[in-house]
């Protein structure tokens, strides 16, 4: 193991990556080789049609998977050589995740939901309530803190989850078509969020369907059948807050919930 | 995570489903207090045991016809008939470490007094049975050496007899009939109460032995020989004095084995509790066995609860919990629902052996290693049926755990 997060080196190094799902006898290959970096600092759309292994590359990213081939540095540690803990803790201080279904605890307050990862760090408890409020303010949820997840709306509870994927401070947040399940114009308050954090130096890598959502993001890859069709850089993205300026007020986000 | 938090987020878990929570405790709730309530009988029986033969008095040691048999105490002698009144007698004049001495014999049958009747035992002891098993006369007296010698038509009743007999009148002066002998009543005892074995100790007549010999038993021998030794240190001593005495007086060979046993208190205290401990062991084992299905009761709950909870397992360990992190917050889980079953187990084996105490009358005995005992064996149930579950939790594969439906 390299511990040593050269500066130079980039954020995520990818090389041959390949995952094959085995369904008793049959094998499903989902990605087929890929090879990729990303720098600190990027914000990269992930595009491709369904099935084409987005998913299954973000796992991968996030250290919730494993590849059957190729490798992954991230900061410069191979994390194919990393114990199921190991990997765990890099899923606790340097990722976060944000998932299309939220994936929320139901029947737990917003607050108790963002304090989920620092429960398996080393942070007290009064540390642990301060850290948590403050990344609900940061997502505009500063007076939502007690409410359960059944009592936001989508829209507020995707924003719960990414306070959550932001708590621990991480170098990386993923999320993997995080606006799949909100209207329009929370989908752009949603990337707004994003565009912040990327501002403040977080990596932001993010899997969508819609052309529109992408044009948020400064770098554009597009899956197919587990590889990698094109890669090109935004050169003028899109800015969420100028956008929701524009965007009409009856489309409000109490109503989408 | 931290232990503090651990409790708390499977205190939760268990509130959540407080119904299921609580059945699922139920099984070791019930499981615990049996094992207590088990163990309280049977420790109460053998205190009782212990109780009962020390008020036979205390230095007592019983001569029994008939040869020593391994690891038994032959209380109805009668096959063997070796014991006489001369070898009472050469007792009381010539080992000098014992105190007292009453040769016994025994009669059962029908007493009548009146137009009332009541079946009991007649013992027929000595003049000074009563210095030996430490028991008095409450109203009349107790029969004298030469009432002993002159085999009188004497009795002195148990409290149940005079309270049969004699439901209004004064027994003593009274005359009753036994075997259709007419025997005077000089006394009453003071009353006992029931042993350990609930039979009641004031359901007795005694007589003095000859008298039961002689006119109603029509037997030539003794059936036991009850003696004291003058001091509990003195007790070994005076049982060396009688075996060499009687050995001679019944002229036994060097090699050959007597022919009569003697039994101290201690000897019968250990055969007694001996018994009394088997039965304990026995009804604690059959008791645990419900904290045991109490266990699978557990181990099944938590098994659903990992399969519901699946997602809930993946979501904590895509935000970073480790499998030992999941493995603790499930094992804790079980073990609370075990222990906290083990606490109102243990209130409710209180509160059942003292219902037993009352109701039926028989003695419990709650002491701190039983209830140590059960809840420690509450404590290994939930970690031996809480383990499986909970590993299960901790093996599961983040990704296949969050796309769980
Ligand atoms: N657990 C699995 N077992 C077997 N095959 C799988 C598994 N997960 C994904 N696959 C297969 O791998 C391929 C890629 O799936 P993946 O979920 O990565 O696609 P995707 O690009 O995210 O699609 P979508 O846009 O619909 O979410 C698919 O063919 C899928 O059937
Ligand atoms: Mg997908």
């Amino acid at each position: 193991m390299d511990p040593i997060p050269a500066a130079d080196s980039p954020l995520i190094r990818i090389e041959g990556l390949v995952k094959t799902y085995s369904l008793g006898e049959v094998e499903v290959p989902a990605l087929r080789g890929l090879s990729l970096e990303v720098q600190r600092g990027e914000f990269v759309a992930i595009m491709g049609a369904s099935g084409s292994g987005k998913s299954t590359f973000m796992n991968l990213l996030g250290c919730l998977d494993v590849p059957s081939r190729g490798s992954y540095h991230l900061e410069g540690v191979d994390v194919g050589r990393l114990s199921r803990d190991q990997l765990a803790r890099i899923r606790n201080r340097r990722i976060g995740f944000v998932f299309q279904g939220f994936n929320l605890l139901s029947r737990t307050s917003a607050l108790e939901n963002v304090e989920l990862p620092l429960l398996y760090d080393t942070v007290s408890n009064a540390e642990r309530h301060r850290r948590a409020a403050a990344a609900l303010e940061r997502v505009g949820l500063g007076d939502r803190m007690r409410h359960y997840p059944n009592q936001l709306s989508g829209g507020q509870q995707q924003r719960v989850a990414i306070a959550r994927a932001l708590v621990n401070d991480p170098s990386i947040v993923l999320a993997d078509e995080p606006t799949g399940n909100l209207d329009s114009r929370t989908s752009v308050e949603i990337l707004g969020l994003f565009q912040q954090l990327n501002a403040q130096g977080i990596t932001v890598i993010l899997v969508t369907h819609e052309p529109d959502i992408a044009q948020f993001a400064g770098r554009h890859i597009v899956f197919r059948d587990g590889r990698i069709r094109s890669d090109r850089a935004n050169p003028s993205p899109r800015r969420a807050a100028e956008v929701l300026a524009d965007m009409p007020e009856s489309e409000d986000e109490e109503e989408a919930a | 995570m931290k232990m503090a938090n651990t409790l708390r987020s499977a205190a939760r878990a268990l509130r959540r489903n407080k119904m299921r929570s609580f059945l699922t405790m139920l099984g070791i709730i019930i499981g615990v207090a049996a094992v207590i309530a088990m163990l309280a009988l049977g420790q109460g029986a053998e205190y009782s045991v212990k109780q009962q033969i020390s008020a036979l008095g205390t230095n007592v040691l019983i001569i029994f016809p008939g040869s020593q048999q391994q690891g038994t105490v032959r209380f109805g002698a009668g096959s063997v008939t070796t014991l006489t009144e001369d070898d009472a007698r050469a007792i009381t004049e010539e080992c000098p470490a014992v105190a007292y001495v009453s040769p016994g014999s025994r009669a059962g049958g029908q007493v009548v007094a009146g137009n009332l009747n009541w079946g009991t035992i007649v013992e027929g002891t000595g003049a000074d049975y009563l210095f030996i098993r430490q028991w008095a006369v409450e109203y009349g007296e107790f029969y004298t050496e030469p009432d002993v010698k002159a085999a009188a038509k004497v009795c002195v009743l148990g409290g149940t007899v005079a309270d049969a007999l004699f439901p209004d009148a004064t027994p003593v002066g009274q005359t009753i009939r036994i075997r259709n002998v007419p025997v005077k009543v000089i006394g009453v005892l003071a009353r006992k109460g029931q042993n350990a074995m609930g039979m009641d100790q004031d359901d007795v007549i005694l007589a003095p032995y000859t008298t039961v010999l002689r006119r109603m038993s029509h037997f030539p021998y003794l059936r036991q020989i009850l003696v004291s030794a003058v001091s509990t240190e003195a007790i070994p001593e005076a049982q060396r004095q009688v075996t060499e005495l009687l050995r001679q007086r019944h002229k036994i060979t060097p090699w050959a084995e007597d022919d009569f046993t003697i039994r101290n208190q201690a000897d019968i205290v250990a055969t007694a509790t001996e018994t009394t401990k088997i039965l304990t062991v026995l009804l604690a084992g059959i008791a645990s066995v419900s904290l045991f299905v109490g266990g699978i009761g557990i181990m099944n709950i938590m098994l659903v609860s990992v399969t519901e909870r699946t997602r809930e397992i993946g979501i904590r360990m895509a935000v970073g919990a480790r499998g030992t992190d999941i493995l603790a917050q499930f094992l804790v889980e079980a073990l609370a629902l075990s222990l906290i079953g083990g606490l109102l187990g243990i209130g409710l084996g209180l509160a059942g052996s003292s219902l037993i105490t009352n109701l039926a009358q028989w003695p419990t005995i709650i002491t701190p290693l039983s209830v140590a005992l059960s809840f420690g064996f509450a404590f290994v149930v939930g970690i031996f049926f809480g383990f499986y579950p909970a590993r299960k939790a901790a093996n599961l594969n983040p990704i296949e755990a969050l796309r769980y439906e």
